[in-house]
């Protein structure tokens, strides 16, 4: 069993139907409830929700208050190479783009550690393109012990692997592994994973359950918001959520709602989301799952972020770079060549902790340690 | 006073260091909690650094103890482990065990728990376990050499209050170790009632950090702790929905 089963059970066009269905009185009803089903989650994100945006916010924000206090979680990505077999129309390491490719050296490795370590950083995130022959295990073999010597916390974002490969990384150090569906659209993502080993849609889905049965710390699903229909993909990687929470009851949950930026070879967004729109998603998800942290890239404005960071965002990324050794040269947002997307929110750290501070939070550096850590 | 191993506590109000928005809005309320038991996420705590955010505000205060936890830990193992390592970088052998492996409502895992406990205590930590309202466990955990017990109130964070108070009365009733009410109580009034059930002390961390007013909730949870434990020691009327008459219909029976 794995959530290839419910999920085959779930009909697109039914759900959307139904997101678009909602009524006033069925937002009220979600609003009441103190534990929130996937019926009423739909609810909150349908166009009928939109009135009641202001009441969403002020009780996403008791919520998050609540559950996580006053304190937003910083972390910071680590692009370690960005050579990929995959052609993927919306990314901008696509096999198909002609940029320069990169593989950090573990010479290179230690100045990136050394560089983001003078910013006061403990939560790392590991991001490459899909590359198994260069940046596979024998890659991460190499990597991962460097890291744990420098890092409280490792996350990953690579392609999806098996589960005695997680947990042989989970014994070198790994806490947490992001793996984003993309979109649940399965004839969608078809047309956007041309090429390589992405475009096998199962197998990416049930990257979750590999994860789960490895017995990871962490797990963070989500969709690329644009690719789709966004409420109807919100609804999925709900039931995605639902599904890990109930199956590995163990592990621990994050999501992202990472929105189309620009990049090597621009694809227009085919469902545009609104600032407005993205707090009412932001708000749905804190209100469906009090516990599952939500994060904020680096991709959003800093205006934004620092808007919509206290309604229920527990953890952001700052002063990202998304090209492999972005971080040695601190001129590094002046050269984009190796990115895989543009980045909105600039800021150097320390601004971003300024920014936490004036919306009276605390900016938490280290909230993990690696004691825990297999 | 409160004895607990070989502490003597002027305070029956332990707080925590979690949830707050900045470290001096910490350092504050705590010190106008009076507290004297702090209990902190070795997770926050940079091992490599004495001027931790957490830590460096706490140590200008003689009078408070460091509790360190085990907040993250799954098993015993990493419970363990991680009790080995805040003795080694925090010089103390204090030891609040949390074994939680369930996130969503960080209920603690009894088994792992106790498993845990035996071996900290053979190893020289005191140890106060943080567990559900379960009596035999408490039983169990005191014969492993528990310093006290910690059950819950309600699941941690949710400021729901004495949910498991029939529970609390059994488990006092029956403890040779200090019981300490941990999790739950939200407001100063379940702190008093559960300092007035015969609590030894209580833990409040959220409901004071996240207050608007973190220094003005201490200070309230200070009160009601203080009026719960006097209201407890002065011995509270028993309580009856039936008038009790001045006039008893027997008092007759007096003069024959």
């Amino acid at each position: 069993m794995s959530f290839l089963d419910t999920f085959n059970q779930l009909d697109w066009d039914e759900i959307k139907l139904t997101i678009a269905s909602k009524t006033a009185a069925d937002v009220e009803q979600a609003l009441s409830a103190s534990r929130l089903n996937h019926d009423q989650f739909l609810a909150l994100i349908s166009p009928a929700a939109t009135p009641f945006l202001e009441q969403m916010a002020q009780k996403s924000l008791q919520l998050t208050r609540q559950r996580f206090g006053n304190t937003i979680q910083l972390y910071i990505p680590l692009y370690l190479s960005n050579k990929c077999t995959n052609i993927c129309t919306y990314c901008g390491f696509s096999l198909d783009n002609k940029i320069r490719r990169k593989t950090l050296s573990m010479n290179e490795l230690d100045a990136e550690i050394k560089a983001i370590k003078a910013h006061g950083f403990e939560h790392l995130l590991l991001v490459t393109g899909e590359a198994p022959g260069t940046v596979g295990m024998e890659y991460f073999r190499q990597v991962l012990p460097e890291l744990r010597m420098h890092f409280s916390h490792i996350s990953m974002e690579v392609q999806p692997l098996g589960q005695a490969d997680y947990e042989e990384l989970m014994n070198l150090g790994l806490d947490a592994v992001l793996v984003y569906q993309e979109t649940y659209h399965r004839s969608a993502y078809k047309n956007y994973h041309l090429r390589g080993s992405k475009a096998d849609f199962d197998y990416r889905l049930e990257t979750a359950d590999r994860l789960g049965k490895a017995g990871i710390d962490k797990i963070g699903i989500g969709a690329l918001i644009g690719l789709e229909d966004w409420r109807t993909d919100a609804a999925m990687v709900a039931a995605h959520l639902d599904y890990l929470e109930k199956t590995y009851w163990r592990t621990r949950y994050s999501i992202s709602f990472p929105r189309l930026r620009p990049c090597e070879g621009e694809l227009h967004p085919v469902s545009i989301i609104s600032d407005r729109q993205l707090v009412q998603l932001i708000c749905a998800y804190r209100l469906f799952k009090p516990e599952a942290e939500l994060s904020l890239s680096t991709r959003e404005s800093a205006r934004f972020r620092d808007n919509v960071l206290p309604l229920g965002i527990t953890s952001m990324s700052a002063f990202s770079s998304t090209q492999p050794g972005g971080y040695v040269n601190d001129e590094f947002l002046e050269h984009t060549a190796l990115e895989q997307f543009a980045i909105d929110d600039n800021r150097r750290p320390e601004q971003v902790a300024d920014a936490i501070r004036v919306r009276g939070l605390e900016a938490v550096w280290k909230d993990w340690d690696n004691c825990y850590s297999h | 006073m409160l004895k607990i191993a070989d502490k003597t506590l002027n305070s029956r109000l332990f707080t925590g260091t979690g949830k707050f928005h900045n470290r001096q809005a910490m350092a504050d309320a705590i010190a106008a909690s009076g507290s004297e038991l702090v209990t902190m996420a070795l997770k926050r705590v940079d091992l490599h650094s004495r001027d931790d955010d957490i830590l460096e505000p706490l140590l200008q205060y003689p009078h408070i103890n460091l509790l360190p936890n085990t907040s993250g830990a799954r098993d015993a193992k990493e419970a363990v482990y991680a009790a080995q390592l805040a003795r080694e970088a925090l010089q103390t052998n204090w030891l609040k065990l949390e074994i939680h492996p369930d996130p969503k409502y960080l209920l603690p895992d009894p088994i792992e728990t106790l498993k845990a406990c035996e071996q900290l205590a053979q190893q020289g930590f005191i140890v106060l376990p943080y567990i559900h309202a379960d009596p035999v466990l408490c039983k169990h955990l005191e014969e492993a050499g528990a310093a006290a017990v910690m059950p819950l109130g309600s699941p941690i964070g949710s400021n729901l209050g004495l949910k498991t108070r029939e529970f609390l009365q059994i488990i006092i009733e029956q403890s040779k170790v200090p019981v300490v009410v941990d999790a739950g109580i939200g407001s100063p009034s379940d702190a008093a009632q559960a300092m007035e059930l015969g609590a030894d002390a209580v833990l409040v961390n959220t409901a004071i950090a996240v207050s608007p007013d973190p220094v003005a909730m201490a200070i309230a949870f200070k009160e009601a702790v203080s009026a719960g434990r006097r209201a407890y020691e002065a011995g509270l009327g028993s309580r009856s929905l039936e008038a009790h008459a001045s006039s008893p219909l027997t008092a007759f029976l007096d003069d024959l």
